[in-house]
């Protein structure tokens, strides 16, 4: 499409043998290139990652198999508070770390999804508690609320990073990943049969 | 009545102006893009609020898809004390020494050029030497994966990765970056794994969200953010 300017010349006529050199026009046609240009720029803007991926830092409980009994550290039944993942993403709530396994704890379901969590109600209302409990020298005031995080085999990453996260947005300063005993395992299934439509 | 003559206007447009600015774009572009490297598997990993962005260097990279299978890498862009490009170059080496796994030079340049590896030691030679097609045929395979056995008889070769990695760079951060689906007894393995090795501090890879209104967390934020305005 290139157009060449063929209205250059006159009446102004050189000898017969002389050829007229032809006056090209500098003008291009860039409409090709803008094409190329754009080609190339939609490659660059799929290919291109300009977020970084963020990162969580996460510290585990110390553990030691030759650490002692009196040595570990304790966690009060009335500052805890249980969290338990299960399958398809259910979780569970308890008071305590359900040491009695004579008096099941009450197991409440909640929801970890981002914008209708009702977990961080729970740890909230765990938080006043422990709080209140404290201002009645019912717990000594170095007393923190710890949260003890318990995933079934069954659940997910995300379910995992879900609840950290939830951690992090409650503000709660204690938490920690432990293993589920088969306790908690029971807990689970005795609320599950309890009401099966649960969810 | 004479028509009114419309003037007739050519159709072409300087395209000049367009030009410039598509270059320009594309010159940004091009600065700006920072090509992934091919992983051997796509992995979508869950998101956080947290807002800490992973450090360019020094990274060791565990990722678990959502078959559960184990995939290690460290970066490529080291520290300089420790060889800079060459800590790839020493783990392989490292891990070719201790294991006797008989690669040649040539193999473990691949490894040094490659990305993560997800592969039984028994199979690392195969892999190493093949082509892509049969790289790409032995990630897809159901059993890739590093083995982290943490029973009795331990066949874990994680671990073994690991340590000859921070033989290579002790300041390695460690990094598991885990698929949304990937269940929890995959994750469970890696941070015991860890734990043997009195390793209890890791990074777990997110994607951002934003804080939910209304949380602590939210409040902490204004907070902060109030500070930075007011100083």
């Amino acid at each position: 499409m290139a157009e060449l300017d063929t209205s250059s010349g006159g009446g102004h006529k050189k000898g017969p043998g002389v050829k007229k050199g032809k006056k090209l026009s500098t003008r291009v046609d860039l409409t090709p290139m803008v094409d190329l240009g754009f080609l190339l720029i939609t490659f660059f803007m799929y290919t291109t990652t300009l977020a970084k991926p963020k990162t969580m830092e996460i510290n585990m409980p110390y553990k030691d198999e030759n650490m002692t009994e009196d040595k570990q550290s304790k966690v009060k039944e009335s500052t805890a508070l249980t969290i338990l993942l299960s399958k398809n993403h259910r979780v569970y709530t308890y008071e305590g770390i359900g040491s009695d396994a004579t008096k099941p704890p009450e197991l409440k379901p909640v929801s970890i999804a981002k914008n209708t969590s009702d977990l961080r109600e729970v740890l909230l209302n765990k938080k006043n508690m422990v709080e209140g409990l404290k201002r009645s020298g019912g717990l000594n005031a170095t007393d923190n609320m710890v949260v003890l995080i318990k995933p079934d085999s069954t659940s997910t990453y995300k379910d995992l990073v879900d609840v950290f996260d939830e951690m992090t947005i409650s503000d709660v300063k204690v938490y920690a990943k432990v293993d589920i005993t088969g306790q908690d395992r029971e807990f689970i299934q005795l609320t599950e049969q309890a009401n099966p439509t649960a969810q | 009545m004479p028509k009114v003559k419309m003037a007739r206007k050519s159709t072409n447009v300087d395209m000049t102006a367009m030009c410039d600015v598509a270059f320009l774009l594309l010159t940004f572009f091009m600065l700006a893009t920072k090509f992934k490297s091919p992983e051997p598997v796509m992995v979508a990993t869950p998101s956080s609020i947290s807002q800490i962005a992973i450090p360019d260097t020094s990274i060791m990279l565990i990722t678990v898809d959502s078959k559960s299978r184990i995939f290690f890498s460290i970066d490529r862009k080291n520290v300089q004390d420790f060889g800079g490009n060459e800590a790839r170059l020493a783990l392989i080496q490292g891990m070719n020494k201790y294991k006797n796994l008989g690669l040649t030079p040539a193999e473990e340049k691949a490894f040094q050029n490659g990305s993560s590896v997800g592969q039984p030691l028994t199979r690392l030679k195969q892999y190493l030497g093949g082509d892509g097609a049969v790289q790409a045929q032995l990630d897809a395979a159901p059993d890739a994966g590093i083995p982290v056995d943490t029973a009795a008889t331990p066949n874990n070769e994680l671990a073994e990765w690991i340590r000859v990695a921070r033989n290579s760079n002790p300041y390695l951060r460690i990094c598991i970056k885990g698929d949304v689906n990937t269940k929890y007894p995959a994750i469970d393995k890696i941070i015991s794994t860890l734990g043997a090795m009195k390793i209890f501090r890791f990074n777990l890879i997110t994607d951002l969200e934003g804080i939910p209104a209304g949380t602590p967390a939210f409040e902490n934020a204004q907070k902060a953010a109030e500070k930075k305005a007011a100083s």
